[in-house]
């Protein structure tokens, strides 16, 4: 790691090493990318998806590692990070599941399905993850399929007109 | 068409006519159906014909804000002496809207010879495409879509065999509204934050990587092989009596309504058809109260002023709201507006970039205040509050999102003034607990 790596080798969500995400056939993936760019920063959010694709979450060392392939610095990753509500800084459950309430989905019952859902995983509140580590529901501004209401998006599988009698049977899907 | 529902008589089905169709995603579908021969015919023009041709069609920008697209590809240098980028903004994310996502799920290539023919006008090196991150499924679609469009030699170093060079890159969002806004895209792709820029400079001459962009929204951009296949003349025509308003456009209605989806009209139908005829009106038993016409961000309508109004640019100003994005939310009478006002409030606050003190501020003391209200707290002062704070958040920020937060709040209280009341009063029982 480079002076300016963040992480000093503290992670507090994980006591498991830190291994590096961007080698052998990944490290191949991101230098396809810089050449789609004109600069690597460009490359910032990518990288990150390739993170949290492959990793399930962004880490400290994770955010070091990649400023340090972008050339920028751990701060500035982190802030970016920090900026969008997709990308993970803590560990989730094995299933994520986004819930749409704006207004067209809240008009249409959507808060009902949250309550559904949080009730049929066991998760209790929103945010958290449920004692059996498979599930971990956040409430999500428009999903962009209001006329679809409610949608949900389990990982990456976008489902539509979802009603709270239709839980159960969704989240069997998800082991 | 009315997807997922069948067409209706009164639509007029352009950019629609193969959502449903899953062999019009594929690219030999695609070219059974007539796809990439106005991308042949644009290549065998000149940049400046392309651009007159879109200038005389009439064709205005879908995303929201209804500029002249022909004039703003116009304001291109024309000589390309550094790189220029086409940014096709695909982050749909519009509380209302959800056309863009059936464009690229149903009909990947009719956006991608959008983007390669505007381009190519324009003069790009490049185009992106940014997707927000949440559509899953239209990424999945665009991107076996590109990669068909290189191997079939559409797309690449000689496009279609024309020995020019044409290139398109899809790039994934990571969840923030603000991003949809064109210089917050921009900095989104450059690998920063999602803080809109200050303009001048404006795009066309210091945008992308500090180069001459143009921005145009996917349903913009799908149009354009339509009028260069049909003509400028033919697409002109697609009004109903008012000139400055031509072509098709897609409606997304959603909300209380018997038929969501998305409809495409001649520019100038009455609301009222839409709404009624081919929408299907709210649920049986119930009424229409109010119409959000354009996505979250504009104006809210009485039922009497969305029912005088006709479905153009012109004609929904007229009546007191905005096009904008052309997403439709329709409430019935079981609608609690103080309720439905406050979640856009909390969903602007949430989404503001915080730049700038009037909307960082405003947005989240406007949740506040109407919280107050539905925890059965508000005074009458509060009224005066909301106007003042609203009057400070419009016209006086980098970019429009604090006006959009003013927008509801404001026409709300004009209009659905009673419902606040009620609350103020006591008469009506906390939606909220108290803070």
């Amino acid at each position: 790691m480079s002076a300016h790596s963040a992480h000093g080798g503290h992670d507090s969500a994980t006591t498991v090493p830190h291994e590096p995400v961007f080698v052998g056939e990944t490290r191949e993936r991101l230098e396809r990318l810089f050449a789609l760019y004109p600069t690597k920063q460009a490359c910032l959010l990518p990288a990150l998806w390739i993170v949290q694709e492959l990793r399930g979450w962004i880490s400290e060392p994770a955010i070091g590692e990649v400023a340090e392939a972008l050339e920028l610095t751990p701060a500035y990753v982190k802030g970016v990070v920090t900026f969008y509500t997709m990308y993970h800084t803590h560990p989730v459950g094995r299933h994520f599941i986004q819930v749409c309430t704006t207004t067209p989905c809240n008009i249409c019952g959507a808060e009902d399905v949250v309550k559904a859902l949080l009730a049929a995983t066991g998760c209790g509140e929103l945010g958290a993850t449920s004692p059996d580590g498979r599930f971990t529901i956040i409430e999500v501004e428009c999903l962009g399929a209001c006329g679809f209401a409610t949608p949900i998006l389990v990982d990456d599988d976008f489902i539509e007109n979802v009603a709270p009698d239709k839980v159960p049977g969704i989240l069997q899907r998800y082991p | 068409m009315g997807y997922p529902h069948p067409s209706h008589p009164k639509e007029t089905v352009v950019l629609s006519r193969y959502f449903g169709d899953p062999e019009a995603r594929s690219y030999d579908g695609w070219v059974k159906r007539g796809g990439y021969e106005a991308l042949r015919k644009a290549l065998g023009m000149s940049r400046e014909a392309i651009v007159d041709e879109v200038k005389a069609s009439g064709l205005r920008g879908r995303g929201g804000a209804g500029f002249p697209t022909g004039l703003k590809w116009s304001f291109m240098p024309k000589a390309v002496v550094k790189p220029h980028y086409l940014l096709c903004n695909a982050d749909e994310s519009e509380p209302g809207t959800f056309k863009d996502r059936e464009i690229m799920r149903w009909t990947p290539h009719a956006l991608l010879e959008g983007c390669a023919i505007a381009a190519y006008a324009i003069g790009a090196e490049r185009c992106y495409i940014y997707i927000r991150g949440e559509f899953t499924e239209p990424w999945a679609v665009m991107a076996a879509a590109v990669e068909e469009a290189y191997a079939r030699g559409a797309l690449g170093a000689n496009a279609l065999g024309s020995g020019k060079r044409v290139d398109v890159v899809l790039h994934r969002g990571a969840g923030a509204y603000i991003c949809g806004e064109e210089t917050a895209m921009m900095n989104s792709l450059e690998g920063k934050r999602g803080n809109p820029r200050i303009k001048p400079p404006f795009p066309a001459v210091a945008g992308l990587f500090g180069m001459p962009t143009t921005i145009n929204n996917v349903e913009t951009l799908a149009a354009v092989p339509h009028i260069l296949n049909r003509g400028a003349a033919w697409y002109k025509a697609l009004c109903l009596g008012n000139p400055k308003s031509t072509g098709t456009k897609l409606i997304s209605i959603c909300g209380h309504i018997q038929r969501p989806g998305n409809y495409e009209v001649t520019m100038g139908t009455p609301v009222k058809e839409i709404l009624y005829d081919m929408a299907g009106g709210p649920p049986p038993g119930r009424t229409v109260k109010a119409i959000i016409p354009g996505g979250s961000s504009v104006p809210i309508m009485t039922r009497e002023e969305a029912e005088a109004a006709l479905f153009d640019y012109e004609g929904i100003v007229e009546q007191g709201s905005m096009l904008g994005s052309a997403g439709m939310i329709v409430m019935d009478d079981t609608t609690d507006m103080v309720y439905q006002i406050w979640r856009l409030a909390r969903f602007y606050a949430h989404e503001s970039c915080a730049q700038c003190t009037q909307c960082r501020e405003g947005t989240a003391w406007t949740t506040r205040v109407l919280a107050r209200i539905l925890a059965g707290q508000g005074k009458q002062e509060d009224y005066q509050l909301l106007l003042d704070l609203a009057e400070n958040m419009t016209g006086k920020t980098i970019c429009v999102l604090s006006d959009s937060c003013a927008a509801p709040v404001v026409s709300g209280i004009q209009k659905f003034r009673s419902e606040f009341e009620a609350y103020i009063a006591g008469a009506r029982e906390p939606a909220l607990a108290a803070v």
